[in-house]
């Protein structure tokens, strides 16, 4: 039986990775599929507490985490194009004012 | 070492090493693939904790839909892999490593400080879970279904939002639009004539 601490441990890893990548990507897209990755460590982090306490709140808790993950890829990718369409560029550090 | 210890650390191995794969990569595409592999070796792990609707889940929907979307917008920019990063200051990308492992045993810290014994809760009992039963499909539905209707429902009308906005956000600049909204700048400043005409007489 693989002890809990070791799911917690490599889902903090892959959180920490995760945090790492936003701070140094300079590309959005990549920047935005970091946040992604922090959203899967956190699923596993849940689902390993649903199975110690044998409960299925915790999967059904994933499901819906699922859900708002897919809504805020679909619209962020969409805030993404317009960005691209006025400014020609993907760079995180043009993206400097708050004017489109 | 039984054989779960040893695919518990082959599946994580894979995970991490693709997850610094998204990271480090240049081209957006390579992260892409990189975070389809980390997806998948999370869907094995979730077989592991019998949560087999979850990880159905995560290969058709995360592998299967968010990432296809990612890689279709990828394709749709043309975004090429950045050729130099030219940095503002120049000595900031050695701090990165160092940083990472500080956070790195920080959450560790905190993970081992927890205290991992499961207290009795009213409605689980904490036992084995021999048969797999926790994720089936009809537990899950169970649970969904009858205590969580409302956050399920939720979920729908957020999904339908995000459709909604998702299609006004991105649409090209249809030529009505342009119209209506330079009629509305030349009423305007019509309007703030008049108004001076008034002041001066």
């Amino acid at each position: 039986m693989v002890p809990l601490s070791w799911y917690l441990a490599l889902s903090a890893v892959l959180f920490t990775i995760g945090v790492v990548g936003v701070l140094i990507q300079r590309n959005i897209i990549s920047l935005f599929m970091c946040v992604e990755l922090m959203l899967n460590a956190v699923n596993l982090s849940l689902i390993a507490f649903s199975r110690l306490h044998t409960d299925v709140t915790g999967q059904l808790f994933v499901f819906i985490v699922m859900a708002v993950a897919a809504a805020e890829a679909a619209v962020g990718l969409a805030i993404i194009i317009a960005l691209f369409r006025s400014r020609e560029t993907l760079n995180v550090d043009e993206a400097d004012l708050l004017k489109l | 070492m039984e054989f779960s210890h040893i695919l518990f650390l082959g599946l994580a191995a894979l995970a991490v090493v693709a997850a610094f794969n998204v990271i480090l990569q240049r081209n957006p595409i390579y992260s892409a693939i990189g975070l389809i592999v980390v997806l998948c070796s999370l869907a094995a792990l979730f077989l592991t904790l019998s949560a087999q609707f979850i990880a159905a889940m995560q290969i058709i929907v995360y592998a299967g839909a968010i990432m296809v979307l990612f890689v279709f917008v990828i394709m749709l920019l043309n975004v090429r892999a950045e050729e130099t990063r030219i940095d503002k200051q120049k000595y900031l990308k050695w701090l990165a490593a160092p940083l990472f492992l500080a956070l790195l045993a920080e959450v560790m810290a905190v993970v081992q400080y927890v205290n991992l014994t499961p207290q009795p809760l009213p409605s689980a009992n904490g036992a084995a879970d021999p048969q797999g039963v926790l994720g089936t499909v009809e537990n899950i539905a169970n649970g969904m279904f009858i205590n969580y209707l409302i956050p399920f429902e939720a979920a729908s009308v957020l999904i339908l939002m995000a459709i909604v906005g998702s299609m006004l956000l991105a649409r090209r600049e249809r030529k009505e639009d342009v119209e209506r909204i330079e009629k509305a700048l030349v009423a305007q400043q019509e309007e703030e004539q008049k108004y001076e005409e008034e002041v001066a007489a």
